[in-house]
């Protein structure tokens, strides 16, 4: 199974995830650079974190033009399982593929720290080995996560259960707390949390079981033995 | 063809939080000696200069630009167009 890690001028998690991938989940991960097309036997795609393109005129916006973008939209509309994590997230947002836009944190601070998900829809290739309300011990990074949707696009989020991770707490002034979120097909998710930085027992101080589960939910829905 | 200069400013609508604006107002302004100032708003202004045969097709090229680009997020935001002269 070939999962493709795409690399942005400025992302700066697309090793931690790559490792995350390879060493523990076995899987077989490639970097594509964003000048390059995504080949046809890509299994799923995930857009790292980091600050592409320094985050200038807002984050994302910039790399959501970037060439390869048209080939994760073809992917996207296959049912390809894509996954953008905190600046993939806002990629996804940026490039339309997932509703919404992200602000900057009500602290206006960058915030890096431990925060808890709750699981609200454990149906997406991302979330399919956690339970309902499951929490993940999870660590955010960043200074524009502040999701932002309007009341009538929100009242469609929880019509079409697109909302998938909620924070426990009040975080950083997101609508209803929503910390990650899918389409309406629910094979593309971003989320803005870091789960490659959780899924370890090393690098993890909680429990590193749920954020496993995330990658583990990714074997089990392109098909997997684990 | 003449040269114009375009700004762009772009504004969270109302209705979504500023606290970038917020800050600047209660923490510093309001804390100097002026205590008349009810608001401020933060906004990102970006500059075009542009040859176009007139303000109005100036206007419209640049309107389509950040249409087009998604120069600004209509989710959240919503921009003022201003031609002036070189």
């Amino acid at each position: 199974m070939n999962v493709a890690v795409i690399v942005f001028p400025g992302s700066n998690c697309d090793r931690d995830m790559y490792h995350v991938l390879t060493d523990v989940f076995k899987l077989n991960a490639t970097y594509f650079w964003h000048e390059k097309g995504l080949p046809k036997n890509i299994d799923a795609v995930i857009l790292p974190g980091g600050f592409s393109y320094g985050d200038r005129l807002r984050s994302g916006a910039i790399a959501a033009h970037s060439p390869i973008i048209k080939d994760v939209k073809k992917m996207a509309e296959k049912g390809v399982p894509i996954l953008g994590v905190c600046n993939g997230f806002q990629i996804l947002v940026e490039a339309g593929l997932l509703p919404g836009a992200l602000l900057k944190n009500t602290s206006l601070n960058f915030m890096c720290e431990w925060t808890s998900l709750i699981v609200e829809n454990n149906t997406t290739p991302f979330s399919n080995k956690l339970k309902l309300y499951q929490k993940i011990p999870i660590p955010i990074a960043n200074g524009e996560g502040r999701y932002y949707v309007d009341s009538e696009t929100l009242k469609q989020l929880k019509k079409k259960n697109q909302i998938v991770f909620r924070y426990s707490d009040t975080v950083n002034g997101s609508s209803d707390r929503i910390a990650g979120v899918c389409s309406e097909d629910g094979n593309v998710v971003g989320m803005m949390p870091h789960p490659e930085r959780a899924a370890e027992s090393q690098i993890n101080p909680n429990d590193n079981k749920p954020a496993s589960l995330i990658f583990e939910s990714l074997l089990n829905a392109i098909g997997v033995q684990n | 063809m003449a040269i114009f200069i375009v700004h762009v400013t772009i504004e969270n609508k109302p209705g979504i939080s500023d606290p970038e604006g917020e800050t600047i107002l209660n923490d510093l302004v309001l804390k100097g000696t002026t205590s008349t100032v009810t608001k401020i708003k933060s906004a990102k202004m970006l500059q075009f200069t542009i040859k176009e045969k007139d303000k109005k097709s100036a206007k419209i090229k640049v309107q389509n630009i950040c249409d087009e680009l998604r120069i600004y997020n209509p989710m959240v935001s919503k921009i003022t167009i201003d031609v002036f002269d070189a």
